[in-house]
């Protein structure tokens, strides 16, 4: 079986700062994947670059088969690759439901299809302000709301950056029960992520990456055993 | 290229608004009531002008230039549809109106698709430096279509009489326009809000990065809004169509207007762009009343005053994200190494053996680019290193040459002590300007300068008694000694060239390392201690005194001077110099001025449509160079340079 997602060799520049230098990784469907790794290492310039936010100046991303590498962002996202920013970014101006309305497509055949009703079963807080701008929610709140937008575009595959950064311990649960429930909808998920704690709640697999280059891969019990990669790598 | 008006500019179009003055004899409170009846109804062509212009840059963050030619082309289209249709039908008028409005909307698709589609990506001065190329191409389109002679429509069928109203004869056409304003701000308002369109035009405004990630298709999404802000322009002008006469002067009168109501309403709000609109309608018809002469100085005056107590207008908000940290890094500029240097000194040698080689004419033509040189780095010392883009930079260049016509004309100064005074009423000018501007950045900075200098502008062509107004001032001759056109070459070549040294050295200088951290991170070079608006300050003002030296020289040059030598199209000549050579470097706006200067003039003579070619080369120099013409052959050499180094020396042992 081929995976999912196959990222080979992907290089990207910020300026001339060279901050991916040859990334490769694969992704197996219906799992949840933990990019993970200190700031600056390459994990938000990785999925915008999947997300073709930043354009590769080197190698391949190839979703289902096809290059995606070098495309437009919302070819992508039609594709099926939803993206949820580190920084939220919701349209503040927007209220809530019109932010969802901003996302929504066309349901697909191979694809769980969300609705405002069922997003909102998921994430009640939602459902109790609908009418309320984006600008006017929490920290929280608006997490939600910008992982309900993405879900608005029927993805197959999530990738959520740094999910549970800013939020509140209580919030971080629920943030976990969240992911969970979506691969359970059969997603898939890449997630970044700098807790070990809550990578290891939520993910299967773990990618470790440093200064652009994937250090290691394997599953999340390989890497909880592995001490020397944690410490190296992990370790603040 | 002068003295004539190199770009058509004659914005003396504020004779139209007193078409309907009230008669004598009305007491005072039915003349107000009057005047606000006559100021809302001028206000809403200005509206939808205004309000397209907006959403536009809302969503495509681009400044529009050609926005006010939209209007033109709507009005001629009108004028002809409606004549073909049948002027005297309702249906034939009515229908004229309406097709003239969607046939521009459609005009703004082709611009969009063919050149800012390609054009998104690069610096926001470029994009203005595009627009202002289809400026140039549509009116001399206009000009090939419609020819020179302007054009007077019909009245409107069922809005032909007059009602009274306060014992004074009211058009009815008048109070049709009234409505009209609040009844396009209904559409609009209903169209942003319950349709998906709207939803995603909102967002885009927002963030358009993120509505393109979350599936949305951008570019389709921008042609429609450009071809929607175009139509409404195309609406605009075609509306004024009983009105006024459709003229090829109306595209940048407007504009200049709609970037005042946009700036003063706040870029990106629409009822704020309406609010605007009937604040600025109102000012004229009453400014027309009380202060006939300076009815332009009046509405910018509110502009520069509304600016500086709400910075981002009346319904604006700060913009987020938009800071330069998120852009690529600016070049670093660097002082001249040895071959640059050598490469000056052999340029100057030239320039200083030509009088002995070359036939008159051709002494005339360097005089003048010598002086667009300093002209040109003037401007590119605040916009470079100061980071301050100024659409208005002919002010200083005109307050110079007025400073030495005046001093000759009034004092009757000779030339010498005439050319010392020149740029200091520039420079004096600067100071009190700079002080206002500097306390705004980016769009909003460029759009006052724009402000201040239509005030310099419409000061020169109001008060007649002082500057003779549109005539100019005549008979600005350099002294005995300096009269042959060698010896006023070389007194020419020599303070420019001193000046423009000058302005280097300052760049490098500590000074000038403050600045750039002005511009580079404002937050932090206060952080160190710097007093970034003072910085800024001082540098707007050395800016407009070496501009004004250019201008005191160009007066000499020509023997007279005009108002057009503050117009906006000097404005952005020297834009365009600075742009073609190259904002991230030192040396490019002196090679720009040639280049540009050089290439118009060549141009203005092979042929009529001069402008079409010049836009026309404006918009393929901005769609193939982005980086200016210096730019892009530095950019080449270092590619070159770093070619057969590896680049990949980042990469570290593997563990």
């Amino acid at each position: 079986m081929t995976s999912m997602l196959e990222i080979t060799a992907l290089d990207a520049f910020y300026g001339r700062a060279h901050i991916l230098q040859g990334v490769t990784f694969a992704m197996n469907r219906g799992e949840v994947l933990a990019l993970m790794g200190r700031n600056g290492a390459g994990k938000s310039t990785t999925m915008k670059a999947i997300m073709g936010l930043v354009a590769p100046a080197g190698g391949t991303v190839t979703f289902e088969g096809q290059r995606v590498d070098g495309r437009e962002p919302f070819e992508i996202a039609r594709l099926g690759i939803g993206y949820v920013p580190e920084d939220r970014r919701v349209f503040s101006e927007l209220t809530v439901m019109e932010n969802l309305s901003v996302a929504q497509r066309p349901a697909r055949p191979d694809a769980p299809h969300w609705t405002p009703e069922r997003l909102f079963a998921l994430f009640p807080n939602l459902g109790r302000m609908r009418d309320r701008p984006g600008g006017a929610m929490s920290g929280g709140e608006q997490q939600m709301l910008t992982i309900a937008r993405t879900l608005m575009g029927n993805p197959r595959l999530v990738l959520l950056d740094e999910p549970s950064e800013g939020l509140a311990p209580v919030i971080i649960e629920d943030m976990a029960k969240t992911i969970l429930a979506l691969k359970s909808e059969g997603l898939t998920v890449l997630i970044s992520e700098q807790n070990l704690h809550f990578a290891g709640n939520v993910a299967d697999r773990a990618a470790i990456i440093e200064k652009g280059v994937i250090r290691f891969t394997g599953t999340m019990d390989e890497l909880k055993g592995n001490e020397a990669v944690r410490a190296q790598y992990l370790s603040v | 290229m002068d003295p004539g008006p190199p770009l058509r500019s004659a914005q003396d179009d504020a004779r139209f608004r007193d078409s309907h003055q009230a008669p004598h004899g009305s007491c005072m409170i039915d003349l107000i009531l009057t005047q606000t009846l006559n100021g809302l109804a001028s206000a809403s062509s200005l509206f939808l002008v205004a309000s397209g212009l907006s959403i536009i840059f809302g969503v495509t963050r681009i400044v529009n230039f050609a926005h006010g030619s939209l209007y033109m082309l709507g009005a001629y289209l009108a004028w002809t549809l409606v004549g073909r249709f049948g002027p005297a039908d309702a249906l034939g008028f009515w229908g004229g109106v309406l097709v003239a409005a969607v046939l521009t909307g459609l005009i703004g698709v082709v611009i969009e698709v063919l050149i800012l589609r390609r054009i998104y990506q690069a610096p926001e001065l470029f994009q203005l430096l595009a627009t202002f190329g289809v400026v140039l191409m549509l009116q001399d389109v206009a000009l090939g279509i419609w020819g020179a002679e302007d054009k007077i429509g019909p009245r409107a069928p069922g809005f032909k009489s007059f009602v009274v109203i306060f014992g004074n004869r009211f058009p009815t056409y008048e109070l049709f326009l009234i409505a009209v304003g609040p009844i396009v701000l209904l559409i609009l308002w209903l169209l942003f809000q319950k349709t998906r369109w709207g939803t995603l035009v909102r967002a885009a405004t927002q963030d358009r990065e993120m509505v393109g990630a979350l599936g949305v298709n951008q570019r389709l999404l921008f042609t429609s809004v450009f071809a929607f802000g175009s139509m409404l322009a195309g609406l605009g002008g075609a509306l004024q169509l009983p009105r006024e006469a459709v003229t090829l002067h109306m595209d940048l009168a407007m504009i200049s207007e709609a970037f005042v109501v946009v700036v003063v309403g706040g870029l990106g709000s629409v009822t704020g762009a309406y609010l605007a609109a009937v604040l600025i309608g109102i000012l004229h018809a009453f400014g027309i009343l009380i202060f006939p002469k300076i009815t332009l100085v009046l509405v910018f005056l509110v502009m520069a005053v509304g600016l500086v107590v709400k910075p981002y207008g009346l319904m604006g908000k700060a913009p987020v994200g938009h800071s330069r940290a998120h852009g690529p890094p600016e070049p670093l500029l660097l002082p001249a190494d040895g071959p640059t240097k050598l490469a000056g000194l052999i340029g100057l040698v030239i320039l200083a053996l030509v009088p002995l080689l070359a036939p008159d004419h051709i002494l005339l033509t360097l005089t003048e680019l010598v002086i667009f040189a300093l002209f040109a780095t003037s401007l590119h010392f605040m916009m470079g290193p100061g980071g301050m883009a100024s659409f208005g930079h002919a002010a200083y260049f005109g307050l110079g040459a007025y400073g030495a016509a005046l001093a000759v004309k009034w004092l009757g100064a000779p030339m010498e002590p005439a050319l010392l005074l020149a740029p200091f009423l520039a420079g004096i000018a600067g100071v009190v300007f700079g002080w206002f501007c500097v306390r705004l950045s980016g769009v909003y900075l460029a759009m006052l300068t724009l402000a201040f200098a239509q005030i310099a502008w419409a000061t020169a062509f109001q008060s007649v008694d002082l500057t003779g107004g549109d005539n100019g001032i005549l008979g600005v001759w350099p002294s005995a000694w300096a009269a042959s056109k060698t010896v006023y070459y070389y007194l020419t070549l020599s303070i420019c060239a001193a000046a423009i040294v000058a302005l280097r050295l300052t760049i490098f200088s500590p000074f000038g390392y403050g600045l750039r951290a002005a511009r580079d991170n404002a937050l932090r070079a206060e952080a160190i201690g710097l007093d970034v608006v003072r910085i800024q300050w001082v540098a707007f003002a050395v800016a407009a005194f070496c501009a004004g030296i250019a201008g005191g020289l160009f007066a000499f040059f020509k023997g007279s001077v005009f108002p057009t030598y503050m117009a906006i199209p000097r404005s952005v000549d020297a834009l365009l110099m600075v742009l073609l050579g190259g904002v991230q470097t030192v040396s490019g706006p002196i090679i720009g001025a040639f280049a540009y200067a050089g290439l118009s003039e060549q141009l203005m003579k092979m042929t009529m449509y001069w402008r079409f070619v010049l836009g026309l080369s404006i918009v393929l120099l901005v769609v193939l160079f982005p980086r200016g013409l210096v730019g892009t052959a530095l950019a080449l050499r270092e590619r070159w340079r770093k070619e057969p180094q590896p680049a990949v020396s980042l990469v570290e042992a593997k563990p």
